[in-house]
């Protein structure tokens, strides 16, 4: 099992109590919209992310490592930097964790995450709003098992995996005039590796290549739209023509019965 | 209709319609032509496979599998080698100038180093995979003359210890050798040239 | 279909392929099938936009079974989990959508075609609606084309069920849960339906025979007699009046044209052109269809354990679906889930009996009278908002509207609290929507309609 893995597990060991948290963002919930990129740089950026902090316990199963080839890392470079020794790069992005393990030790299966993009999407804004969002929502809640809460998604089973880089954001119930009660985030008092700025520029790449995988036909997808629609402009007017032309003989009168 | 006399322009709008419907018919059928073709988890289960070969006794055969075919490698004793030569005159394709293999292997052993003969089990008639008759004479049911080889169950086609067809058998050519190359002394890689080659 | 004697049989022109058809026509009644199906089938030449639908839907039948045939090759009917935790046939859909060549395309086709099919079928049945299609002697059209609808509904059901999300399971769930509510033998049946004890592998595996094979067998025999019926009695037409009434001395109708090629050709093709258009638009750039025909949570793979937060049918079953939500009365010693199933399911069996209870003089809209003409608008304008209420929570309230409570809590009565609110709102339509069917015989005949001319109007 890649080490990675082992020490994750370790530290959530003491955790093992873990509650299913399964609650839903509740309908409504404000969600900041993500700055969804489809640059190489930003995907190569977030595909990084993905494999460093994701992919110890989120899969991605129906991606193939070679498919990154198509936001421009060189096959050389997927085999150095991202993969394990034991992985082929034809390999799908899976996770060695077992459900049966991931069960005892998170009490619910991390979901596989390559298309969580699309599942995310609701009323509310995109399935990367969401993403986006639900990234910078951790909070410090001594009162979780994980130590972590978060603000769209109440009880969260998952801890803040990016904390080292925004460092502890903490969080306070506000009252408004209503008499409402609710939770506003306060930013860390000391900042992790990046910056709050460099923080939400990392998430916004992560989420980019969490949409990229969700259909990464995507941007071909709607190349080939461009000419199939062209093509069928032209057609109509080809057709309508010849109807035109067909058509002379029902109204003209001398070929009538 | 067919009693109208047909105005020509018509005549030029139903050409230019038909061929661009059949423009349309044909781009249609592209995607579902494709899907045909094996798709990416055959591609990635069909890459190159390294066969470790340090553990290969002289004489002694193994088995990898490539492409979900099976890939034979036999380790090839002088005497294996130099029966070789003796089958050539039985042979249909002895120089192996009709049959499938790597220009590297177009030789006399049919291999990169005599030693090591590598080759797709599967016999060019139908498609069985021929099982071993290695051993020389008539101790696994050949004939008394028989110099190692193999045997295709299904048609009975023969061939010697470089995969070549004897003459008057069903198979037309000799068994395939797949591409391949030597990453170290010890180590085939199978499903691939060399890469300076 | 039969061969037909009154038409002569093919003579070769001496070539190599007047030879074969000649050959063929002997023993084949290719010539008598092309004539009166096609080259000497005389329809009507008043028709306008309305009738692009029928060979529409001709035309996204054929897109649905060619892509189903090619998804076939590659999706597996397996709610097991496969070696990455996800279920099988869950993951060969994506398997579809990624690493088979096209099948993305293939698979957004054959989906995209399912809302497709509804919306083409629905415009089409409206058709027949307003130009009063379904009246004698077209009764049996009208009946196939019914037959068809529900058919194409069971087609649609068993389909979504096969992606294996979250929204297929339980989607299926709650609809043969339904069945529960049939009287004695409910509880039985649903498990029978099921062939488990929830919604399971067995119950996939079922549905993928249903929907691949049975459905579409069945189906694609009422389309041809759907089409065979239609061709005996001849097309309907926006006057509503019999060209058959005035022929020439050869016995073609002095109104009709032959439907190839002045339909097929000339009306329908570019009609098919500017479909595929607006087809390839949603496909290539919104296959999604807003979450409206790919629903976001069914990119989640099933989970016996977890309900979403809120389940709705396809767009094209809610409807039905609010009228099945509408029933929350039990009367006549009957519960309020039973009435709840025979609304939905009498709403759609109810239009098979349209040709006996609409006793107007006219067919047509165009020469009908003011009370159909303002019955139907409402009709319509209630079926959408059915639609559309099925697609939102129980307890909706239009334009964001949070009713007024009391003290208790409880919601008062006042006039925005009902006018707002989509369960009333859903009542009311659905009680509109029979009462417009079971009182046809009475306001259909009083109407003042205008007289009919003799000969179709045409420009």
């Amino acid at each position: 099992m890649k080490s990675s893995v082992i020490k994750l597990l370790k530290r959530f060991a003491v955790v093992a109590l873990l509650a299913p948290a399964l609650a839903m963002a509740s309908e409504g919930v404000h969600l900041d919209k993500a700055p969804v990129s489809n640059k190489q740089e930003n995907l190569q950026h977030g595909a990084q992310l993905f494999v460093n902090y994701c992919l110890n316990c989120h899969g991605a199963s129906a991606v193939r490592y070679n498919k990154l080839q198509e936001i421009g890392l060189s096959e050389q470079l997927i085999t150095d930097n991202l993969l394990f020794t034991s992985e082929k790069i034809g390999d799908l992005m899976t996770v060695a964790l077992t459900r049966e393990d991931a069960e005892a030790w998170f009490g619910t299966v991390p979901p596989d995450l390559s298309l969580i993009a699309r599942a995310k999407a609701s009323e509310s804004g995109t399935g990367a709003d969401y993403l986006y969002t639900y990234l910078r929502s951790f909070y410090r809640d001594p009162a979780r098992p994980t130590g972590w809460n978060n603000k769209i998604f109440a009880n969260v089973g998952m801890p803040h995996a990016l904390w080292d880089l925004q460092g502890v954001q903490t969080a306070r119930e506000v009252t408004d005039e209503h008499g409402k009660n609710s939770i506003e985030l306060v930013p860390p008092a000391k900042a992790g590796k990046l910056s709050a700025a460099e923080y939400d520029q990392s998430v916004a790449d992560l989420v980019s290549f969490l949409v990229w995988i969700g259909e990464p036909v995507a941007d071909q997808r709607k190349t080939i739209g461009y000419f199939v629609l062209i093509f069928l402009a032209g057609l109509y007017v080809l057709t309508h023509a010849l109807g035109k032309n067909l058509w002379k003989d029902v109204t003209d009168p001398k070929k009538q019965p | 209709m067919s009693d109208q006399k047909m105005d020509s322009g018509r005549r030029n709008l139903i050409l230019a319609t038909s061929a661009a419907g059949g423009v349309a018919a044909v781009a249609t059928a592209v995607p579902f032509v494709a899907s045909l073709t094996p798709s990416e988890r055959a591609k990635a289960a069909g890459a190159p496979v390294v066969a470790d070969i340090s553990k290969l006794a002289p004489g002694e055969k193994m088995v990898v599998k490539w492409r979900g075919k099976p890939v034979w490698i036999v380790r090839r004793t002088p005497e294996m080698l130099a029966s070789l030569g003796k089958v050539a005159d039985k042979l249909s394709d002895p120089g192996s100038e009709k049959s499938d293999q790597p220009a590297y292997t177009k030789n006399a052993a049919r291999a990169i180093k005599d030693e090591f003969l590598v080759l797709v089990g599967i016999c060019t008639h139908l498609g069985c995979s021929p099982s071993d008759k290695i051993k020389t004479g008539g101790e696994e049911g050949m004939a008394a003359d028989w110099q190692g080889g193999f045997l295709c169950p299904c048609h009975g086609s023969q061939f010697d210890l470089a995969g070549r067809v004897f003459k008057a058998m069903p198979a037309p050519t000799n068994l395939e050798i797949p591409p391949h190359t030597y990453l170290s002394d010890s180590s085939i890689l199978i499903g691939e040239d060399s890469k300076d080659a | 279909m039969a061969a037909n004697s009154n038409y002569e049989k093919y003579k070769s022109n001496g070539t190599l392929l007047g030879g074969v058809l000649e050959w063929t026509d002997a023993r084949f009644p290719l010539t008598s099938m092309w004539k009166a199906h096609l080259s000497e089938y005389y329809a009507p030449k008043n028709f306008n936009f309305w009738y692009f639908f029928g060979s529409l839907a001709l035309l996204v039948l054929v897109i649905q079974v060619v892509t189903g045939i090619f998804l076939v090759m590659n999706y597996k009917p397996d709610g097991t989990l496969n070696a990455y935790g996800l279920p099988t046939a869950f993951a060969s859909v994506e398997y579809i959508m990624r690493e088979v060549s096209g099948g993305w395309l293939i698979r957004y086709l054959h989906s995209t075609g399912a809302s497709a099919f509804f919306i083409v079928v629905y415009l089409h049945m409206f058709r027949g609606i307003l130009y009063g299609s379904y009246r004698k002697p077209r009764e049996l059209v009208w009946i196939f084309g019914v037959l068809i609808f529900l058919c194409l509904m069971a087609e649609a059901f068993m389909g979504y069920l096969l992606p294996w999300g979250q929204m297929s399971y339980w989607g299926a769930q709650v609809i043969i849960n339904l069945f529960t509510a049939i009287p004695f033998v409910g509880p039985d049946l649903s498990l029978l339906i099921r062939g488990d004890y929830v919604v399971s592998d067995a119950t996939l595996n079922r549905f993928f025979a249903f929907h691949v094979i049975a459905v579409p067998l069945v189906l694609i025999g009422l389309v041809v007699g759907h089409v065979l019926a239609l061709h005996e009695v001849g097309s309907n037409n926006p006057d509503g009046v019999e060209i058959k009434k005035y022929k020439n001395e050869k016995g073609v109708p002095l109104d009709g044209i032959a439907f190839h090629p002045y339909y097929t050709i000339a009306h329908d093709l570019p009609a098919a052109v500017i479909f595929l258009f607006f087809f390839s638009a949603v496909v290539f750039f919104a296959p999604e269809g807003g979450g409206y025909f790919l629903e976001y949570n069914n990119f989640l793979p099933a989970d016996s354990m977890k309900t979403p937060p809120h389940i709705a049918p396809v767009w094209y079953f809610t409807p039905f679906y609010s009228m099945l939500r509408a029933m929350v009365w039990n009367f006549f010693w009957i519960e309020a889930k039973l009435w709840g199933v025979v609304a939905m399911g009498g709403g759609v069996m109810i239009l098979a009996f349209l040709p006996w209870l609409d006793r107007s003089p006219a067919k047509s809209i165009r020469y009908r009278g003011p009370i159909f003409k303002t019955l139907l608008t409402i009709f319509v304008i209630g079926f959408l908002i059915l639609g559309y209420l099925g697609t939102k929570v129980p307890g909706y309230y239009f334009f964001g509207y949070t009713p007024a409570v009391g003290a208790d809590n409880e919601i008062v009565f006042s006039p925005l609290n009902y006018l707002l609110s989509g369960d009333l709102i859903a009542q009311l339509f659905t009680v509109y929507y029979f009462l417009f069917f079971l009182t046809m015989p009475y306001w259909s005949k009083i109407d003042k309609c205008k007289p009919v001319p003799e000969r179709v109007t045409f420009k």
